[in-house]
């Protein structure tokens, strides 16, 4: 992995809104209003790389997701994929560039239709795409069960006939069937319980090794995105607080509230859940109807300044590849209680950490191949 | 000490048109006043079922408790919940045993308000009333850390946030101070910022009232931070059982050796998550041998042939430890012979 700074960008995302308009009934979240769904960020990701794209719900993830593959229309703004500009493109040519960008959805129940057959469901796009002959669609579609570990005798069943892990792989399956380059994977795993979402995340790894796919990767997990991302950005109502490589993040947390969502996430070690460093962020997310000015996150900041509540901050680079957006990382007066509070974060963790389990899974035995 | 509650081989049925389930298939457990026990498990592993059906709370039918005891020993005496009618056992639930839902939202009536819902609770099992029940009710808004608590008492479920909704719930749970709480997912539907708040006051709570909190989660990251014992679950038994910091550091089955591997550390590199193949064991037939052997790497015959009970395998520090496998992975061959934990000697269990 080399450093992402410089190298050439296969997705480009600059300046992206996505405001939903003030009529009852709006199919997001159900809120009535201007809901700032995503409101002005920028983000690259280089070919074959993943950027993780983390925050809690309501905070924008998975519209950024939806807008950057122009299932919706954003407000403004523009998105690159390879040399393309997709939000300029007419409907018409949209779908010409679509095998290019795909996704995988949450919800395998209902992404996937109950009424079509696995091979119907894999072959859809490639059938949409214009390929007719039916042996070729035939083999691919077993090719693609391969893939993503489904026998081919899988194709003519029905999706209920599925566990949740299985049905995640059809959806993948079908994700791929068109050889894209970039996959929004929106968060692919939440729903699955914990056994089965290392499976699909392992799956999802050895898929990017194999085909080169670049992925936009969308969860609320802090732990999961840390361990399939090269980087990381971090959302808070619509705005992307902080974005850094896996590892510099995780080292050198700077925006609160990433600090925040540090020391929250829960740990599966006793003892560093005694001893771990934790800010308790008061209250919850505020509305993105109505979000706080200037700095949004300034409501449940602990080193908010008056400052903060006017101006919004913009965000800016501080280290090699780090961007942040807090007017107070680098502002004299409370910079080293910031970089402090990190430091203690990262330290108490890093301190209590034992090795682990003392057995481990031998997924590698003969059963337990995958 | 004598637990609190003490529940032993609980066999739970559910008579569905495709059969019957055999959601939980011989469940016992040691829950001692003032300790959190964490119950973990993923879904379909009979936590829930089990842990509701000790309040009467599955559906009756198509649920059947088919056997099982479960003593409950308050201080007010000694009784066995299981073969309560149902005005006694009216009398214990939401009185000396609290409860806390997954969804605050489906758990709350939108159409009475936050006040009248506590009052509710206070009315049914003391002797409080109106301006009386009114005052404890605020009382307990403001211990379980709503601001404002006067005029919070009046508002509607919709006017407070997922978070507060989960408090409001824990101010019904802990009102008639109970001796038990059982908190089923009680953080699931929340961030993690809002969760680890509910941790936090959980954790305060349980310690200042001294109550026993029995903390169903599929999370084995948050009840690390709470649970003193963990009982770990699959396919409707109970296969691990131990203090906390022993389970976590010395897994002695192969499930929860799996599922430790499976998560992703937020603060340690792994290459590869630990892959469990297989999906969980279908519960429609009784169980005849380990449910995990299957998707066990460490299975040989005697899991295909019969189901293991707990084995005693506490270690010399008087920690409490058990596991449910025919493998021994201490000696790291076949168990020859063990102590089942039934024979476990009360006394020498220690928090």
């Amino acid at each position: 992995m080399t450093d992402t700074g410089n190298a050439a960008a296969f997705v480009r995302v600059r300046g992206l809104k996505q405001h939903f308009p003030i009529t009852r009934g709006v199919i997001f979240s159900r809120k009535i209003g201007a809901v700032r769904a995503v409101d002005d960020i920028s983000f690259d990701i280089p070919q074959g790389e993943t950027l993780g794209l983390v925050g809690e719900s309501g905070c924008g993830k998975s519209t950024t997701g939806r807008s950057v593959l122009r299932l919706y229309r954003p407000t403004a703004g523009s998105v690159t994929i390879g040399d393309l500009e997709i939000s300029a493109l007419s409907e018409r040519q949209l779908r010409a560039e679509r095998p290019k960008m795909q996704m995988i959805f949450q919800d395998s129940y209902s992404s996937l239709n109950p009424r079509h057959s696995v091979a119907k469901i894999v072959a859809e796009p490639l059938i949409i795409q214009g390929h007719n002959n039916a042996a070729q669609v035939r083999e691919r579609v077993q090719q693609l069960l391969e893939l993503v570990g489904l026998e081919p005798e899988h194709m003519k069943r029905y999706p209920h006939e599925f566990s949740g892990g299985q049905r995640q792989r059809i959806g993948i399956a079908r994700a791929l069937a068109l050889n894209p380059q970039f996959v929004v994977c929106d968060e692919p795993i939440s729903a699955l319980d914990v056994s089965i979402q290392a499976q699909v995340v392992n799956l999802l790894v050895r898929l990017q090794r194999e085909l080169g796919l670049t992925y936009l990767f969308i969860a609320h997990d802090l732990s999961m995105v840390r361990h399939i991302s090269h980087r990381i950005a971090v959302m808070y109502l619509g705005k992307i607080m902080e974005l850094a490589r896996y590892d510099e993040l995780f080292q050198n947390p700077m925006h609160p509230y990433t600090q925040s969502l540090m020391s929250a996430v829960p740990i599966p070690e006793p003892e560093v859940e005694k001893s771990r460093s934790r800010i308790l962020l008061k209250g919850d997310v505020p509305s993105p109807a109505n979000p706080p000015s200037g700095c949004v996150f300034s409501t449940r900041c602990p080193f908010a300044t008056e400052r903060c509540q006017r101006e919004v901050p913009q965000p800016r680079q501080l280290r090699p590849g780090h961007t942040v957006a807090c007017h107070n990382v680098d502002d004299p007066a409370v910079a080293e209680d910031i970089r402090l509070s990190g430091h203690k974060i990262v330290s108490s963790l890093q301190d209590a950490a034992s090795s682990g389990p003392d057995r481990v899974f031998a997924s590698a035995l003969p059963g337990g191949a995958s | 000490m004598n637990p609190i509650l003490e529940v032993r081989d609980l066999h739970v049925h559910f008579d569905t048109v495709d059969g019957t389930v055999h959601a939980v298939n011989g469940v016992s457990l040691d829950l001692f006043a003032g300790e959190t026990l964490g119950v973990v498990g993923e879904s379909g592993s009979g936590k829930s079922v089990s842990m509701m059906s000790l309040l009467r709370l599955i559906p009756q039918p198509p649920g059947r408790i088919v056997s099982g005891s479960a003593r409950f020993r308050p201080a007010s005496g000694d009784l066995d919940l299981l073969s309560l009618g149902k005005r006694e056992m009216a009398a214990i639930r939401g009185n000396r045993i609290g409860f806390i839902f997954q969804d605050p939202m489906s758990s709350l009536n939108p159409l009475l308000t936050i006040g009248d819902q506590i009052r509710e609770s206070i009315e049914q099992h003391t002797s409080k009333r109106d301006a009386q029940a009114r005052r404890r009710a605020i009382q307990l808004l403001d211990q379980v850390g709503i601001p404002d608590p006067e005029a919070r008492y009046r508002n509607y479920p919709h006017q407070f946030s997922g978070g507060m909704r989960q408090r409001v719930m824990i101010a019904i749970a802990i009102a008639c101070d109970p001796d038990i709480v059982i908190a089923d997912e009680p953080t699931t539907a929340l961030d993690v910022t809002v969760q680890a708040q509910i941790v936090d006051l959980m954790n305060r709570l349980s310690a200042d009232l001294g109550i026993a909190v029995i903390w169903i989660s599929h999370d084995l990251g948050v009840v690390a931070g709470i649970a003193h014992h963990l009982l770990v679950m699959y396919g409707g038994t109970v296969v691990e059982y131990g203090a906390v910091d022993q389970l976590y550091a010395h897994p002695r089955h192969p499930y929860t050796i799996g599922l430790l591997g499976a998560l992703p550390k937020l603060h340690v590199n792994e290459d590869e998550l630990v892959n469990i193949s297989g999906t969980p064991p279908s519960l429609f037939s009784p169980p005849q041998q380990c449910p995990f052997e299957p998707r066990c790497p460490w299975a040989f015959e005697t899991c295909l042939n019969s189901q293991p009970p707990l084995f005693d395998i506490s270690p010399d520090t008087g920690s409490r430890h058990a596991s449910a496998c025919w493998y021994d992975l201490d000696r790291d061959k076949p168990r020859a012979s063990g102590q089942p934990v039934a024979e476990w000697d009360k006394e020498d269990a220690t928090l």
